[in-house]
């Protein structure tokens, strides 16, 4: 069984499905597949395809890029993997940009030295989300359960046994056993005020590992992309610096070269956010109603470049603020766009509750570290979701059948637990929408671009108070049919374990790593920190314990560009 | 849209309430760079937890939230409430699919349909991986990429009146995907596609109306992919007449 339905969840439904014939496999989606927030990527997916790349180039990169703090072990399966699957794809009709001969084409992309991002225009998740929801309906093993939301985990005698999970048409909840269950739900932007994340990415992967046991590694690491539009945060893809775009200060200066001169606009994203901010602070940036921001201009780059390889960026800034990039400079600034964090999984994608596994963005191998390079996840989703869909596959062909006696009092007590949680409590008075906007502030002025003790502090307060108005939470919608507001409450409940893990894991993380930067500690500190955080849930919030990161052939060195 | 609010007459379902749809109507404090969706959002947010539509990715990719505006479909996260001159701004259910609650249509048919198509790579015999990628020229890729940009949001069926009139019908957005790949250079499908979509209410139904390519927001011209499979379908019809040998391609 697969949860989630974006790029990850069903290149390993497909996966799975090409295993074996005789395995059934349940695709369960709180949302139809093709809505998925894979949909939203943009600028590529990269792999060393080009004639002047190779795997190691490639990892040495997406190592420099996680200060260090990937799993090297798992960063090489990964680029030796990468190249095979974006091939796939083509087989399977992603419509890649290519190359006059006919190959598929890589552009430059932030972080890595050669150019090694392919990319369907700038619609490249759009294109791969549908040609893997496209091509996995040629499977009758794999059954869809759309429009499914999981609230819970079955954990049987120390085993995942499958989900509980409703019906949005009904509400009723059902027990869905399994041999093996992916988690496959993508990241958690939603605790954050500002975002690029879409409405669904409320970590509902990440709160159901985590309430089973499960620990989420290295949750401090959240991604600012140094491009979203001010107010909506709707992204400008990093491939308009790719193919040459440049951001200018309000003094019209290329700022990048008071911080990094050797790389400009294809630095790492969490140097160019700082960059950013800190123009923002000096008062260098212009002033907006959705406050200050930068600006990116491609008007250089012409007419013909932008409409066949940046179409989207066009077709978005036009309709979203009236302003055509062709013309004129696009207004920008820092935006929360990905979280390096995730489940914890082995190399395989295994937790260490047996029969749970996890991939994509809800993962945390981890092949991103402390920073992820842009192009670097849709990828991750194809090699880590093939892996893990491969593995749970073989793990099912051997493992028992969950056992069935139990089931229909589980669906009982679950049903009991959201009929009398939600649907039929009175009283109470907190609104979701008032609980859910407080946690955004909170995590924005606690656990922003820069952090320090005391506003970290302040964090961990605010979440345990939301917590605690949570248990109070009321909702308008008593009804059975499409219940919205039933699906928005169990999404606050996982937000607030995932902001929790946030805010507890930057605390106690006192160094500046990645994107994860501490004004009272500025530097890193590899002797008490090169270790991937583990937020572990307790009664009193996450508890965090250490795990020795990987290294193979890339010793750890100074972060130099 | 008239000073610091709006007036929005939404519609509502609640079969455990009354048998019949109805209209809410709520004033939503509003502002110029506010889009249709976001007033739904307030609502939800600040008055009526219970109002039911689905939205996600509010950049106009991910086709979730589209719904009848002032009787036109259209993607609410993109449709701004400045267009509008007069008030109320009446938001529906997409018109011709069975509705689940308010705003939420059930769009199993849709899916169903796409399937029969079989939107995916069919070929003979596959090359393994580990032989690189099919070439395919820019020029190749352009031939379907307009018929790739569909986003499955549906406006299109709800914009068709051969779909109104006959359920049955394909619809816009399944032919195009159809075409899509049958202009595939990598693919061998065509004859096993044209099956399907010469079939009863395949693509001889539709009479060229042609408001599925109007309101469609990608830009995907469905009614150019229903036109051009009739011309490739009738091509080989006349071929197989005239030639002896079946006109085959």
């Amino acid at each position: 069984m697969i949860v989630g339905g974006g790029a990850a969840g069903i290149r390993a439904a497909i996966a799975a499905a090409e295993i074996s014939d005789t395995l059934s496999i349940a695709l369960v989606s709180k949302v139809y597949p093709m809505r998925s927030h894979t949909v939203s990527a943009e600028g590529g997916a990269g792999a060393a395809m080009g004639a002047d790349d190779s795997p190691d180039f490639h990892a040495f990169d997406t190592i420099r890029g996680s200060d260090w703090l990937a799993d090297q072990d798992a960063v090489e399966a990964f680029v030796a993997e990468a190249p095979g699957e974006i091939v796939r794809l083509e087989h399977w009709g992603c419509p890649w940009s290519r190359e006059p001969d006919g190959r598929i084409a890589v552009r430059a992309f932030g972080g890595m030295s050669v150019n090694r991002t392919v990319f369907a225009a700038d619609k490249t998740g759009f294109h791969l989300l549908h040609t893997l929801f496209q091509t996995s309906l040629k499977y009758d093993r794999i059954v869809f359960y759309d429009e499914f939301f999981v609230t819970k985990l079955l954990v049987d005698d120390g085993r995942c046994a499958g989900v509980a999970a409703f019906d949005m048409r009904d509400s009723e909840v059902r027990c869905i056993l399994a041999k093996a269950v992916i988690l496959c739900t993508g990241g958690a932007g939603r605790i954050f005020p500002f975002t690029t994340n879409a409405a669904i990415n409320t970590g509902d992967g990440m709160g159901l590992a985590y309430r089973a046991g499960v620990p989420l590694k290295d949750m401090e690491f959240v991604q600012y992309h140094p491009t979203g539009l001010p107010g909506t945060g709707i992204l400008m893809t990093e491939a308009s610096r790719g193919e040459g775009g440049l951001l200018f200060n309000n003094e019209g200066r290329r700022f990048l070269e008071d911080y990094i001169p050797s790389k400009m606009e294809l630095g790492p994203r969490d140097i160019l956010s700082r960059a950013i901010m800190q123009e923002i602070e000096k008062g260098h940036a212009f002033e907006g109603p959705y406050g200050h921001y930068v600006h990116l201009d491609i008007r250089h780059l012409g007419e013909k470049t932008i409409d066949t390889k940046l179409f989207f960026l066009r077709e978005l800034a036009k309709n979203f603020i009236g302003i055509d990039p062709v013309h004129e400079p696009i207004p920008v600034r820092p935006v929360v766009h990905y979280m390096m964090g995730g489940v914890d999984t082995d190399i395989m994608g295994q937790t260490r509750l047996a029969g749970l596994y996890a991939a994509g963005e809800t993962a945390c191998v981890s092949i991103n570290g402390a920073n992820r390079l842009g192009s670097n996840s849709l990828t991750e989703c194809l090699v880590f979701g093939a892996r893990v869909g491969r593995q749970a596959a073989e793990d099912a062909l051997e493992a028992v059948a969950p056992p069935t006696n139990l089931l229909a009092e589980l669906a009982e007590t679950e049903q009991d637990r959201l009929v009398g949680t939600y649907l039929q409590r009175e009283g109470g008075g907190e609104r979701i929408s008032t609980i859910r906007t407080d946690l955004q502030t909170a995590m924005e002025r606690g656990a922003g671009v820069f952090r320090t003790e005391e506003s970290l502090k302040e964090a961990v307060e605010a979440v345990s108070g939301l917590r605690e108005r949570y248990s109070e939470v009321a909702i308008d919608d008593r009804d059975r049919a499409f219940n919205t507001e039933l699906v928005a409450a169990l999404e606050l409940d996982n937000m607030l374990d995932v902001a929790d893990a946030v805010v507890r894991s930057g605390l106690e993380r006192r160094e500046s790593r990645g994107s994860h930067t501490r004004r009272d500690h500025e530097d890193r500190d590899d002797e008490r920190f090169l270790r991937h955080s583990l937020a572990i849930s307790t009664a009193e919030g996450a508890m965090i314990e250490y795990r020795d990161v990987t290294i193979t052939q890339w010793p750890p060195a100074e972060r130099k560009y | 849209m008239s000073g610091k609010s709006v007036a929005l007459r939404v519609g509502r379902y609640r079969p455990e309430h009354a048998a019949e749809p109805y209209f809410d109507e709520y004033d939503v404090p509003a502002s110029n760079d506010m889009v249709v969706l976001d007033a739904l959002n307030y609502v939800k947010d600040h008055v009526d937890g219970s109002l039911a539509y689905r939205w996600s990715c509010r950049m106009g990719v991910c086709g979730s939230c589209g719904m009848m505006v002032n009787g036109v479909p259209r993607l609410t996260c993109s449709t701004f409430l400045r267009e509008f001159r007069s008030e109320p701004i009446v938001v529906e259910p997409l018109r011709y699919f069975p509705v689940i609650r308010d705003l939420v249509v059930d769009m199993t048919d849709f899916l169903e349909k796409l399937r029969m198509v079989k939107p995916w790579i069919i070929r003979g015999e596959d090359k393994p991986v580990e032989e690189g990628e099919y070439l395919q020229t820019p020029d190749e890729v352009d031939d379907y990429k307009q018929f790739s940009m569909c986003i499955n949001c549906m406006l299109c069926f709800s914009a068709c009146p051969v779909y109104g009139q006959d359920p049955e019908f394909l619809g816009p957005a399944v032919i195009a995907l159809a075409h899509r790949y049958n202009l595939d250079s990598r693919d061998q499908g065509r004859a096993e596609r044209q099956r399907v979509l010469e079939l009863n209410n395949g693509i001889w139904d539709c009479t060229f109306v042609g408001e599925c390519t109007v309101v469609c927001p990608k830009d995907v011209d469905p009614a150019a992919a229903i036109q051009r499979s009739k011309v490739s379908t009738a091509t080989r019809t006349l071929r197989s007449v005239v030639w002896p040998f079946g006109g085959r391609e």
